[in-house]
């Protein structure tokens, strides 16, 4: 019926937008395909959900490593690889190198491209050089180098189609998300929220690379592509100005709010999903006023950028529980009517289910107890503070003042959850959500802005919550109760992407190198296999000649790498305690393989 | 002052053997002899070091360097100074270079290009957030070098001196 309606009222414009058309439809079908691997998180609806069950609850125990490939590489390994038909495409971290594997031929190279970066761009990449994957569309792979290059190549050849600059690294700004195809475009964000730059949302056209449009996280209408009547927050029109209101001066040209994260898209809605990040500094006292939209869910049309609703979960940020990880769309039954959700599991610690359509907000939870920043989100719609957090005072970086160490803040500054992406499960209904069990004390302190040079204001120590020694959880989440349905302790913070399989798996990596696999209804383990390296990648799956593989990338590193790769110190520790932690470096050191498993073939 | 035999021996060993350049690479003796006018303590040889009291209290520029480096270096090095995948663990690092060496390269930045396996610091030169306080942070970081200090906050520490606050408004600038 809508195809119909497509041809007869939009024949003209059909013309035009064959292009459009054709890569939507293509793209739509190939994700549907669940022997292939397409895009970067599945589908448009980020589910990492995957319909292959060769390998189920009853046989995983049997997987062993099919094949391996190294990347060179010995740098942080976010991401995934994609399948397009007999294909496997692989990216790298810095110099982002990109592999067209053979899988007719145990993986050998047909074509590779080694982009060549000044590298002068690595030390403005806050938390390593990682590259967070590929996407493909219209027999091109689209790669975000580190430098803001995006690039399309030939998937047949490697040749370059066309090759674009987004951004500026001498200020700061850098590469490290996935290109997103949707519809017609391609879209990529902005790293740089420790270097003070202002972030934005790039559409390019898919055919020649020329940008359609840009949406800013702070600054005037113009650039936030905000609508002060039609954008809403919470159901009410956001009004004129409505983030250069919430900050001093100028300070929004320097504001942060970067889109380093993951996207999704719903094609009936026509809205493009994301998070912004923290604002710039990490120093609270520096910039007054609720500086939106850093910390937001945004939902913007997909043709033009215009926003149609957004929601800041943590106004006047103190902590940096950046708002970037992935929007994952589910259509699931609140209160007995079929909804069309939106859930995510911010760093700030809590769960949200959110109305994907209007912006409703209809769960907030918190995905750890040891959650202490906030006691709650204030669900009230009478009241003036609906949808804002309800803070703790005694956790207020900047109600204890500058120079002044507030200890003992859950979640620590990498959050509850970091990029690491979580997964759903339409049998069981569940998200399966990789956390960090990490508490900090934070002081912040004055610090001057320079162009791209580090522009952070705090000091910050962490630690597991007292009385844990374990420093991550995976765990099970009902989005429409916000509840914990069973939690797997870990003893380091699970930093990899989930996957989860209608074989009744679910999927993920450990920081030590563990691949593991759980049962999706229980969470009791079935599987493990220690890899080269820690994991920080996303196990990902496809079928090649009637067998089912699951692959991670191994390569520790990322902020994961910062924070952990060399131990944490117990607060109760003395001073120069001698043991404090099993340090992380007691179990990996730096890699960077992609393993792959499947059924023993007998 | 009379130079007694064994050193002049050495000294004229030295003169002819080892090249100068390699002596001054190596930090000397941290004991802290003099304290300047800003509060900061020095070793014989003139060098920035820490003082630290019997009952384990760290001068100021030390837990000014703790809260500095934890906050511009922690990004690439680590937390206190432990090192990361990609940048080395200056607690290490500072066993066997100098304060000019030190100096030399916060201030330059560094290149180590491997192939591939590339590792580079910025040069800070431009950096108020780093150079205004570069002495604490070498003090900060010679003392976890040495075991002086181990890791975490230290507990206590002596009170800002007014000549640092001074200096530091001074050299950071208006907010």
């Amino acid at each position: 019926m809508r195809k119909l309606l497509l041809a007869s009222c939009f024949g003209v414009a059909a013309l035009f937008t064959a292009g459009y058309a054709a890569a939507n439809d293509e793209l739509a079908k190939l994700s549907a395909d669940p022997n292939q691997w397409v895009m970067p998180a599945a589908n448009f609806a980020n589910t990492r959900y995957s319909e292959l069950k060769q390998i189920n609850t009853e046989n995983v125990h049997k997987i062993a490593p099919a094949w391996t490939f190294s990347t060179g590489v010995l740098r942080g390994h976010e991401g995934a690889p994609l399948v397009i038909g007999d294909v496997m495409y692989l990216h790298a971290p810095f110099p982002n190198t990109v592999f067209a594997l053979d899988l007719n031929n145990d993986g050998k190279i047909l074509w590779k491209y080694e982009p060549k970066q000044d590298p002068n761009v690595i030390p403005v990449m806050c938390c390593d050089t990682v590259n967070r994957g590929l996407s493909y569309a219209d027999g091109k792979i689209f790669l975000h180098q580190a430098d803001t290059t995006l690039v399309a190549l030939d998937a047949k050849t490697g040749a370059v189609v066309w090759s674009v600059k987004d951004g500026d690294p001498s200020k700061g700004e850098t590469g490290t998300d996935a290109p997103y195809v949707f519809k017609d475009k391609v879209f990529i964000g902005v790293s740089g929220g420790e270097f003070g730059v202002r972030g934005w949302l790039s559409a390019y056209n898919i055919k020649d690379g020329k940008l359609a449009w840009r949406g800013y996280s702070e600054g005037p209408d113009s650039d936030t592509l905000i609508d002060p009547e039609k954008t809403t927050a919470l159901g009410k029109p956001v009004g004129k100005d409505s983030s250069t209101s919430t900050w001093q001066g100028d300070q929004w040209k320097i504001g942060g709010g970067d889109t380093w994260g993951w996207y999704s898209f719903d094609p009936e809605l026509n809205l493009i999903y994301y998070g912004s990040g923290n604002p710039s500094t990490w120093n609270p006292k520096q910039r007054p006023g609720d500086n939106k939209w850093s910390m937001t869910i945004w939902a913007r049309d997909a043709d033009t950028g215009k926003a149609k609703w957004v929601y800041q979960m943590t106004p006047h940020d103190e902590w940096d529980y950046d708002g970037v990880n992935e929007m994952i769309l589910t259509d699931q039954k609140i209160d007995g009517q079929d909804r069309k959700l939106l859930t995510h599991f911010d760093r700030n610690g809590f769960g949200y289910t959110l109305d994907r359509a209007t912006g409703e907000l209809l769960v907030a939870q918190k995905f750890d107890p040891k959650v202490n920043w906030a006691t709650g989100i204030n669900m009230d719609k009478a009241s003036p503070d609906y949808g804002k957090p309800i803070r703790v005072k005694a956790m207020s970086t900047e109600a204890n003042g500058e120079d002044v160490n507030s200890k003992g803040i859950c979640p620590a500054a990498l959050g509850s959850k970091d990029e690491q992406p979580a997964a759903y499960s339409p049998q069981t209904e569940l998200f399966y959500v990789p956390t960090n069990h990490v508490c900090m004390d934070y002081e912040p302190f004055k610090v001057s802005y320079s162009a791209g040079q580090p522009y952070v204001g705090a000091t910050l120590s962490m630690y597991p919550p007292s009385g844990d020694s374990n420093m991550g959880n995976f765990i099970a989440w009902d989005g429409k109760t916000g509840k914990i349905v069973w939690s797997d302790p870990e003893q380091f913070s699970v930093w990899s992407g989930a996957l989860a399989t209608a074989g009744g798996v679910v999927f993920y990596g450990t920081l030590e190198g563990y691949l593991k696999a759980v049962d999706a209804k229980t969470g009791k383990e079935l599987y493990k296999f220690k890899t080269p390296s820690g994991i920080i990648g996303n196990v990902m799956t496809y079928e090649h000649g009637g067998r089912q593989y699951v692959a991670i990338l191994s390569g520790v590193g990322g902020w994961a790498g910062i924070g952990l790769a060399a131990g944490l110190n117990k607060p109760t520790d003395g001073l120069g305690a001698v043991g404090g932690y099993a340090a992380l470096s007691n179990y990996t050191a730096l890699g960077g393989t992609l393993t792959v498993f499947a059924l023993p073939s007998d | 002052m009379t130079i007694s035999k064994p050193i002049l021996g050495l000294g004229f060993a030295l003169a002819f053997a080892a090249p100068v350049v390699a002596l001054a690479d190596m930090p000397g003796d941290p004991t802290a002899v003099k304290q300047d006018d800003q509060g900061l303590w020095h070793d014989k040889d003139g060098d920035p070091t820490y003082k630290i009291e019997a009952d384990g209290t760290v001068d100021w520029y030390t837990f000014s360097g703790f809260r500095r480096y934890n906050a511009a270096c922690i990004v690439c090095h680590g937390p206190d100074g432990a090192g990361s995948s990609y940048a080395p663990a200056l607690a290490n690092s500072l066993k066997t270079m100098s304060y000019a060496e030190f100096f030399g390269i916060v201030v330059s930045g560094r290149k180590d290009l491997l192939n591939g396996n590339d590792l580079v610091m910025p040069a800070f030169a431009d950096n108020k957030n780093a150079m205004c306080y570069l002495n604490d942070i070498y003090v900060y970081l010679r003392a976890r070098s040495t075991g002086a200090v181990g890791r975490g906050r230290p507990d206590k520490h002596a009170p800002k001196p007014q000549a640092f606050a001074t200096a530091e408004d001074k050299c950071m600038g208006p907010d």
